[in-house]
């Protein structure tokens, strides 16, 4: 009798892991396919087009670099403290501001604007934190909605200091030039170059930070197991507060960057809050080479989809949010916590 | 306790349908209409978070996914050129709304917590953003101009009609999601809500459960979505950008995300908050801070709206009176705003 049920039970579970894996398996040849698709379609347009294909694809990586930055903050503030911070996007629009009112109306060299904007939204964030996310600690959703509840109250605020139509930034001149690339006679704006730098920059440095210092290694410590590491006698509030510094000041970094190519104005914030949860969400909240790699993936279809889909004589490229809507699902039902994500 | 519950319902019923008769114009459709269909948007989004434990960001979206739909469907200026009778058109925005309802649960159903806060939120943008870049739908100006039944007439010179309508929906809607709540599938619901782990080793689909769910709120976001385009006889993407995400976040959490009827008290702070704060000199036209910090304070001191600061205030009141022992069976907690879906 026993012996029956036992096999009926095991049957059932074998059932289900062979159909767990027929599902894993259909799942990744859609994606094969569509990846391929999207790739084969492309290589074909970019086959008749050398040069436009030349410049979408930098411009492809550059942007990928400038989401990365964005993302980055947000991913270390998650990581750390499993804290959505929903008014990532307003630090970044703000830090474009602060950094464009230093350079703009009291003439400072954009180095040091750029200086100032970081420092001021870094104690801005870490005034949110102290005063708002350290004694709620544990409660994700509400600290979620006290974010959201700033993030309202910094766009409203924005608006009426800064008005609501565009802001162009413009570029420092010493970095506006083209740079002259011997493919195909393509040449290409410098301070897009200088993103794209910026941002392997940010990432080799947060590497070395989490990976070879004392404090990343207390960072990295603190991710699997807060209780643990604080238990060990080290401070983890004052490694919260630091790490929540840098990630808002990642945000007004690359809210200067962006400044480069782009416009500020109301709606920014929301399109980088969007933009940074769609590269967290594909790469994995809370890692660093998730945030790279979701960040190039998102780029690439951004990129391309606004100037490939075109067949014939019928303008698709209208319909371009779609594909990032499908990037989002296919990787969620592949990976439910991204890429690299881990559960908590 | 429950028939004192029950009376006050009637009450503000009564209350609400004699209200055409002593109240101007402009308070009838500018408040207490807006407020209705923007109530049932709440009301989608806390049957989602108190019973689901999913709170959700793409209501707005599907809110606007029926609209469109709807405006598309019917004549009207821009968007496609259709010009079917409004009520089969209103059938069709609904399913449309609840089948993109089920698909975009069918994505998020294995994400809770804030994930799926993220996920649903990183939704509601992309069909704001679709709407905003499709011009054949929509495009920035939206579509104008929206057929109506004749039963609606004109919302603007002649708004009590579209009041006792939206009423009478927005009624048969909550009693329907009130009866949804205590069905087998409701109760199940709040079982995978509370402990999801449990309910799938006792042979419970969780992720099917979640995604009925949705779909189910996509339908009630869906009707509000109907009676706005009726309201308002236009529609853009503005409707359902971040701001309007974000108002119908605060509105269900001023009101108390785990109570259904939490959904209109906090719609009609809303409402009232918005019209007549404008003129106050310290606020001007800065109504979005005011409404930031209202909702900050609401989220850092009552996880439970205007209804949890309504049930300490009775609960204190009660204990003063009655001597602390006397009083009736003691009050449910209030659930913690950080408990549902923190797996």
């Amino acid at each position: 009798m026993v012996e029956h049920a036992d096999t009926a039970a095991v049957r059932t579970v074998r059932l289900q892991t062979a159909q767990a894996l027929v599902g894993r398996w259909t799942a990744r040849v859609v994606i094969f396919v569509v990846g391929g698709l999207f790739l084969g379609w492309i290589a074909f347009k970019g086959a008749e087009n050398p040069r436009l294909f030349l410049t979408v694809g930098l411009n492809a990586f550059t942007l990928a670099g400038l989401y990365f930055v964005v993302a980055s903050g947000f991913t270390l503030i998650f990581g750390l403290m499993r804290v959505v911070n929903m008014a990532h996007g307003s630090f970044f629009l703000l830090g474009g501001y602060i950094s464009l009112q230093f350079t703009r109306e009291l003439g400072w060299p954009w180095p040091a604007a750029l200086a100032v904007s970081c420092a001021w939204v870094a104690l801005f964030g870490l005034f949110i934190q102290q005063a708002f996310l350290r004694w709620t600690q544990g409660q994700e959703l509400r600290q979620a909605l006290i974010t959201i509840a700033i993030s309202i109250i910094l766009a409203d605020q924005m608006l009426r200091e800064f008005g609501g139509t565009a802001v162009d930034p413009g570029r420092p001149a010493i970095l506006d030039y083209q740079v002259p690339l011997h493919f195909f006679g393509v040449s290409y704006a410098f301070p897009r170059f200088f993103i794209l730098f910026m941002a392997v920059g940010v990432g080799l440095a947060l590497y070395f930070w989490l990976r070879h210092t004392r404090m990343g290694m207390v960072i990295r410590a603190g991710v699997d197991d807060r209780q643990m590491v604080s238990a060990l006698g080290i401070n983890i509030q004052l490694v919260f507060a630091i790490a929540f510094m840098v990630g808002s000041a990642l945000a007004a970094f690359a809210g200067f960057l962006y400044g480069f190519t782009g416009s500020y104005l109301p709606g920014v914030d929301t399109a980088f809050l969007l933009n940074s949860l769609i590269v967290v969400i594909i790469g994995g909240m809370g890692s660093l080479g998730g945030a790279a790699i979701g960040a190039l993936l998102l780029a690439v279809v951004d990129s391309f989809s606004d100037v490939y889909l075109i067949f014939g004589d019928t303008n698709w490229t209208n319909y371009s949010i779609l594909l990032t809507f499908l990037l989002l699902v296919f990787v969620l039902a592949v990976r439910p916590l991204g890429l690299f994500g881990r559960p908590s | 306790m429950r028939a004192r519950g029950i009376g006050a319902f009637v009450a503000s019923l009564v209350v609400l349908a004699l209200c055409p008769l002593f109240v101007g114009d402009f308070f009838l459709s500018a408040l207490l209409t807006q407020a209705i269909w923007l109530g049932l948007v709440a009301l989608s989004l806390v049957f989602l978070a108190g019973f689901g434990g999913m709170v959700s960001l793409a209501q707005v979206g599907l809110f606007g996914v029926a609209g469109f739909t709807y405006a598309n469907l019917v004549l009207a200026d821009g968007g496609v050129e259709t010009a079917w009778n409004p009520w089969p058109a209103a059938i069709v925005a609904l399913i449309v709304a609840t089948a993109v309802g089920l698909v975009l649960g069918a994505v998020a159903s294995r994400s809770t917590g804030i994930y799926f806060l993220m996920i649903t939120l990183a939704f509601g943008v992309i069909i704001q953003f679709f709407f905003e870049k499709v011009n054949q739908l929509s495009g920035f100006g939206g579509v104008n101009g929206i057929d109506r039944p004749d039963i609606v007439s004109a919302p603007r010179t002649d708004p009590d009609n579209i009041y006792y309508i939206s009423l009478v929906v927005a009624l048969v809607v909550f009693l329907l999601v009130k009866y949804v709540t205590r069905t087998p599938f409701g109760v199940a619901l709040q079982g995978v809500r509370d402990d999801p782990m449990r309910m799938r080793a006792l042979g419970y689909n969780v992720e099917l459960h979640r995604i009925a769910a949705f779909g189910f709120a996509a339908f009630v976001a869906g009707v509000a979505g109907i009676l706005f385009v009726w309201w308002s006889t236009r529609i853009d993407p503005g409707n359902v950008n971040i701001g309007a995400i974000l108002d119908a976040l605060v509105v269900a959490v001023i009101g108390g995300l785990f109570r259904l009827e939490g959904a209109w008290v906090g719609a009609i702070a809303f409402v009232v908050l918005d019209n007549y704060t404008r003129d106050l000199g310290f606020v001007g036209p800065q109504f979005n801070t005011l409404i930031g910090l209202v909702f900050l304070v609401i989220v850092l001191l009552s996880p439970g709206g205007l209804l949890g600061i309504w049930a300490i205030v009775r609960d204190y009141v009660r204990r003063r009176a009655g001597g602390g022992s006397a009083g009736g069976p003691p009050a449910p907690a209030e659930p913690s705003i950080a408990e549902p879906g923190t797996s």
